[in-house]
């Protein structure tokens, strides 16, 4: 067990080499939702309007969901892509773990994604974004969000390993994002929406994510529906982060140790 | 002497495809296998699979004393693979390269970095140790590769066309630098189209083609299959072919024929030296103008368009 967070952390060590020499891959995971904020939270804030609070303090939590989306393609890419290379089959031939490998690569990503959210999140501050639910709470919900992340990520090292051509998984994690963002209450109430169409969005697990973290954070709550997600969302949330998590990490393990470079 | 590589009956299918057919190979410990075959012919997925990377569909395989299905952990511990593209961090420097997988080879971090030293030095890349390994030339890479496989030191390496794509004067480096970790006691399995590098590098070779070994031997058993010497002699003058072809004919095993351009003539000759000095004797009596005249023996060239019969490179 020793063993393997040494290996773990060696190859965290390669993926932060990599980092100090293509700074640039900071901006690839902040420029969007710094945007998202600015445009959303200064451009838009007076023309969408939500019940119980201004919409700055709704949507600061669909940011953070989005960046947590916004991974998924990056490391589905990551993935497919370093199969191709000679070097995956060389360290797969080291008594290393595998399973070092992918966590090496997640926790990585992990914390490029959560300097995204911390950039967008002082954007926010200097927009006048005030959570006032004191320290434990707000830090709660912080965890939550980089939670969801490490779960995104695993999900995108699955897809990665399944769909494999870079092109496909450019298209598909275009839609992940898209409707990760706009079929969920991330950046709007599900209030309007046809019941079919609500009750959809509403299990989707984004929704339930953002809402815990707007209760978390005291922002503007979508109107209950009476349902289990909008009653209890941090509770929903956890176990369907759990369950995802029992689905993706294993067959993301068996995928990758049966994978053919190609 | 114990087998370091033992393969037997390895199949293995891609889709509706047959990559290997029954794969047999043994490799005595501190020789070197050259694996010889024409793209396609299953080389990497030979390698892949004695490496513990890929699985057969069915057949067994011991490396280093461990089976490579039941065991691959222990199998990993002893082997180190260079395949076929060069697998090297190109963001990383060449040390960087080198230091990390000495880490994960669980070297320590002191014992990482010495190792990595002993390395660059040995692979004449120290003043380029500390440049991103994505400005390294073809060659540089390779021996970087090397290398790298070698971090462990491992009882058992692969070398998956070690040399492919390299200019002639890097191969030879590269071909130094192998034979000298073969000096050391290491088992190699190297595959190559080079009918050369196998000459030069191996003990004995396998030829595979389509997924099967079609043949098996020393360099110089695979070419006495193709059979012995023979005499090749070149007229200056092209109207003087016919008449070297009759001076040639009553001392020749079997008959004479006329070769290439029109102004070759290559002859089997029976055993021995004398039968050459008959010849030159005879040649110099007929006063005819010669521009060539040599001993040839069968290249593995020769051997591989005899054994696949086609052509190769
Ligand atoms: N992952 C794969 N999926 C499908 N087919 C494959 C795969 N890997 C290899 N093959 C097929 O198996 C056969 C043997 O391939 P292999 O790579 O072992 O050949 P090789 O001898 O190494 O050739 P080369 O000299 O070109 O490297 C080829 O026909 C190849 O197309
Ligand atoms: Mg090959």
């Amino acid at each position: 067990m020793n063993g393997v967070l040494g290996d773990t952390t060696a190859l965290i060590g390669r993926h932060l080499l990599h980092l100090r020499r293509m700074p640039t891959r900071i901006l690839s995971v902040t420029l969007t939702p710094i945007t998202m904020v600015l445009v959303l939270g200064y451009m838009l804030n007076k023309a969408i309007s939500v019940q119980g609070g201004d919409y700055l303090d709704y949507m600061m939590a669909g940011v953070g969901a989005q960046v947590a989306l916004a991974c998924v393609g990056s490391i589905a890419i990551g993935t497919a892509t370093s199969l191709r290379n000679g070097l995956v089959d060389r360290f797969r031939s080291l008594p290393t773990s595998r399973v070092a490998i992918l966590v090496a690569h997640t926790v990585s990503d992990l914390g490029l994604a959560a300097i995204g959210i911390s950039i967008a999140s002082v954007v926010g501050v200097l927009l006048g974004w005030r959570p006032d639910t004191g320290a434990l709470s707000i830090a709660a919900g912080f965890a939550l969000l980089l939670l969801f992340t490490y779960v995104m990520l695993w999900f995108g090292v699955l897809l990665g390993l399944s769909i494999r051509s870079p092109e496909a998984l450019g298209a598909f994690s275009g839609l992940v994002l898209v409707c990760g963002s706009f079929l969920s209450n991330a950046f709007v109430p599900l209030d309007d929406l046809p019941m079919w169409l609500r009750v959809l969005a509403e299990w989707n697990p984004i929704s339930a994510v953002s809402s815990a973290c707007r209760e978390l954070w005291g922002g503007p709550a979508s109107a209950s529906t009476g349902s289990v997600v909008s009653e209890h969302p941090l509770a929903t949330a956890l176990v369907m982060l759990t369950v995802i998590t029992a689905v993706t990490v294993p067959l993301s393990c068996r995928a990758y140790h049966t994978a053919e470079p190609r | 002497m114990n087998a370091a590589i033992e393969a037997e009956g390895l199949k293995k299918s891609f889709s509706d495809h047959q990559a290997l057919k029954g794969v047999d190979l043994s490799v005595p410990a501190g020789t070197v296998l050259g694996v010889l075959g024409p793209n396609g012919a299953g080389k990497t997925t030979t390698v892949r699979i004695l490496a513990t990377l890929a699985r057969p569909d069915s057949g067994r395989a011991v490396v280093a004393g461990y089976d490579v299905l039941r065991e691959p952990r222990e199998v990993r511990r002893r082997i180190g693979l260079a395949g076929q593209y060069a697998a090297v961090d190109e963001q990383l420097t060449g040390r960087e390269n080198l230091v990390l997988l000495g880490t994960l080879l669980r070297l320590g971090k002191q014992g990482a970095r010495d190792r990595a030293v002993e390395l660059l030095d040995r692979f004449e890349l120290t003043e380029a140790a500390d440049r991103l390994t994505r400005t390294y030339s073809g060659g540089m890479r390779r021996r970087l590769d090397l290398a790298a496989c070698l971090v462990s030191s491992p009882p058992v390496v692969f070398l998956d066309e070690p040399t492919t794509g390299l200019d002639p004067s890097s191969r030879a480096t590269l071909w130094r630098m192998i034979r000298d970790q073969v000096a050391s006691g290491v088992t190699v399995l190297l595959t190559t189209q080079y009918l050369e590098e196998a000459d030069v590098l191996a003990d004995r070779i396998a030829v595979v083609d389509h997924g099967v070994v079609i043949a098996e031997g020393t360099p110089h058993e695979l070419k006495r299959k193709v059979g012995t010497e023979w005499l090749e002699v070149t007229v200056a003058h092209s109207h003087d072919v016919g008449a070297a072809l009759a001076v040639l004919a009553p001392m020749a095993a079997t008959p004479p024929r006329e070769t290439g351009d029109g102004r070759g003539v290559s002859v089997r000759l029976p055993d021995g030296m004398g039968a050459v000095a008959t010849a030159a004797t005879a040649l110099e009596a007929a006063r005819l103008e010669i521009a060539e005249f040599a001993l040839r023996r069968p290249s593995l060239d020769d051997v591989f368009v005899h054994l696949t019969g086609r052509g190769n490179s």
